[in-house]
């Protein structure tokens, strides 16, 4: 294959720009989301400051608020990127976009982001009501590096997002994959409570998650700790699984070809 | 790569595996498209006409990439759209019928940013590409508005305007007329005829008659995924120039026994039925004798028959008896 040149390089963060502005601004006219967007991060924001309240550690508030937003990002990736191509699938578009002279992994990445970025508001958004509705103090640890981690954060996830749109479809149950995998990612990252807690044997699943790593780096901004290495571990994670998922997304794109399943007939 | 032909395929078949059945699912194989060879020239506007699940969708999707064949091979403009997908695609464009496939709660203007991007459109031209494009196709002023609000027509003008944003040089058109009102389906005609007058291939497929006789310079006539006949409107209006078309009204309900017995009597090649609002219309293709009239009466005997009308044979009454295997070979 041959390297990318500056025009390539262009086109792809063209691509990018104008593939997550699509897809958010579609995410956004739905009226489902929108419900969601507003209800789920009032809900998040009660629940991590009740848990904590009742814990007796306020000082760890705004932890908290930044955890349960987290797992907002997590919910809107697993639904939206895992689901991302059986999406497109139902609405007719896959062919269009699988027709395209463009691989099909560039055209489904901004999606994934798109969810991501969605998952970001919803974390913006706790926060938000956390400090509105329960005067959480917005006194993060390292001010300058808050808002990159929660970039970071949001752009790993994204890349996780691909690979889940690649794998998930090529499975029967991928809805209750993703329904089963929504609380323990949670816990593995050490979310809402420090992985320190879990037993050994989790220890590699850990390791193996972006979002335990950028969840780290998000914490450690908000809370005190290191924040540059965690985060840089969750952007390399997320390459290798956008890596992954070029590999796979080939092979889905021609099995799909052979087996007649681009449009729902 | 050179060749004159922009589309060409050779023997090719494809077939689904389909299982039915939940409690005891079955595995069935579906034979969609058997072995068919097409030969387009560039600039030609070719129709592939055939009734519902004829197997046009499958050959479509073949050409265009979208779907492997079982076997036999097709280039477009001298790529394999097996193995050269990618520089097929960059040539090609592709418009489907119904209305899906656009993003519903996205503007016109917005869901045509998205695919010029996605469709290799330079930046700098694309804005001025898709205005051009609106005005061709006749959106030009409600690009704004929601997909979700436009009618069939309009859908299928957006859709257009999406086939055309990166100006292929060969288009599918897959059914663009179907469910679209009589007047906005003449616009669609337009559209299709200035294309091909500016050079660009087309390839077209319906099943309305019409559309096929007014637009197409070839036709294919394509049953149960194979090619029935091919050749110019006019040279498959030939092929039934030779008989006479009977339309006989009947004012009671026509069996499949009444079609029998007309297709038994000597001279008559086909006989149809359709319903026309309170009464049935009996089609028959006979062979031009004195005797005709009668006999055709006679085997409707049983049945209040009404007004008996002899006419020429159009392109319609050509497809029919082609696709009911009364007429065989190429033209
Ligand atoms: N994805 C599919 N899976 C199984 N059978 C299919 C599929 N697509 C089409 N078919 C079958 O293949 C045949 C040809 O269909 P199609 O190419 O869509 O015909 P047309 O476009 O002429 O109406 C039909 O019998 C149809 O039911
Ligand atoms: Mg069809």
């Amino acid at each position: 294959m041959a390297l990318p040149t500056r025009r390539d390089v262009h086109r792809f963060w063209r691509l990018m720009a104008v593939g997550v502005r699509t897809h958010v601004l579609y995410l956004s006219r739905s009226g489902l989301e929108l419900v969601m967007a507003v209800f789920a991060p009032i809900v998040f924001a009660t629940l991590a400051v009740y848990l904590f309240r009742a814990g007796d550690q306020p000082d760890r508030l705004l932890q908290a608020a930044v955890g349960a937003g987290l797992m907002g990002v997590w919910s809107a990736v697993l639904f939206g990127g895992g689901g991302a191509i059986q999406e497109q699938r139902w609405m007719g578009t896959l062919e269009t976009l699988v027709a395209a002279p463009t691989r099909l992994s560039l055209v489904l990445l901004p999606i994934t982001f798109a969810t991501a970025v969605v998952g970001m508001y919803s974390l913006i958004a706790t926060v938000a009501w956390g400090v509105v509705l329960f005067g959480i103090p917005l006194t993060p640890a390292s001010p300058l590096l808050f808002v990159p981690a929660m970039l970071v954060c949001v752009v790993a996830l994204g890349m996780m997002g691909l690979l889940m749109a690649a794998t998930f479809v090529l499975l029967r149950n991928a809805n209750s994959l993703a329904n089963g995998l929504e609380y323990p990612v949670w816990m593995f990252s050490g979310v809402l409570v420090s992985t320190a807690t879990l037993p050994e044997w989790t220890r590699p699943i850990t390791w193996a998650l972006p979002t335990s790593w950028a969840a780290r780096a998000v914490q450690a901004a908000t809370g005190g700790g290191e924040v540059v290495w965690p985060s840089a571990v969750a952007l390399g994670l997320g390459l290798a699984y956008v890596a992954l998922a070029l590999v796979a997304l080939v092979w889905v794109e021609r099995r799909a070809r052979g087996t007649g399943t681009l449009a729902l007939t | 790569m050179t060749t004159d032909l922009a589309i060409e395929a050779e023997n090719l078949a494809r077939s689904y595996r389909t299982r039915t059945g939940w409690l005891r699912p079955q595995r069935k194989t579906i034979e969609a498209v058997r072995g068919v060879h097409l030969a387009v020239g560039r600039g030609e506007l070719f129709g592939l006409l055939g009734p519902n699940g004829a197997g046009k969708t499958t050959t479509i999707k073949m050409l265009n990439t979208l779907l492997l064949p079982t076997s036999g091979t097709a280039r477009i403009l001298g790529y394999d759209v097996a193995r050269d997908a990618l520089e097929v695609r960059r040539r090609i464009g592709y418009v489907f019928g119904g209305d899906r496939g656009l993003y519903e709660r996205l503007s016109a203007l917005d869901n045509l940013r998205y695919f010029a991007e996605l469709y290799g459109v330079e930046p700098r031209e694309q804005l001025p590409r898709i205005q051009e494009l609106l005005e061709t196709v006749g959106l030009s002023g409600r690009e704004k508005e929601r997909v979700e609000g436009y009618s069939r027509g309009m859908r299928q003008k957006l859709h257009i305007a999406r086939g055309l944003l990166h100006r292929p040089q060969v288009l599918f058109l897959d059914e663009p007329s179907i469910g679209v009102d009589p007047a906005a389906a003449r616009e669609l005609r337009r559209v299709v005829a200035d294309l091909v007058a500016g050079g660009t291939t087309v390839l077209l497929t319906t099943h309305y008659m019409a559309e096929a006789d007014e637009l197409c310079d070839r036709i294919a006539v394509i049953a149960s995924g194979t090619l029935r006949a091919e050749g110019t409107p006019a040279e498959l209006k030939d092929r039934v120039r030779k008989l006479d078309v009977l339309e006989v009204e009947v004012h009671d309900a026509v069996g499949p026994e009444h079609l029998q017995r007309l297709r038994d009597t000597a001279g008559i090649e086909q006989a149809t039925v359709e319903t026309s609002g309170t009464v049935d219309v009996v089609t028959v293709h006979a062979r031009p004798s004195h005797g005709t009239h009668a006999a055709v009466l006679a085997a409707l005997a049983d049945l209040r028959t009404g007004k008996v009308t002899t006419r020429e044979p159009t392109l319609e009454d050509a497809y029919l008896s082609i696709i009911n295997g009364t007429t065989t070979g190429s033209a």
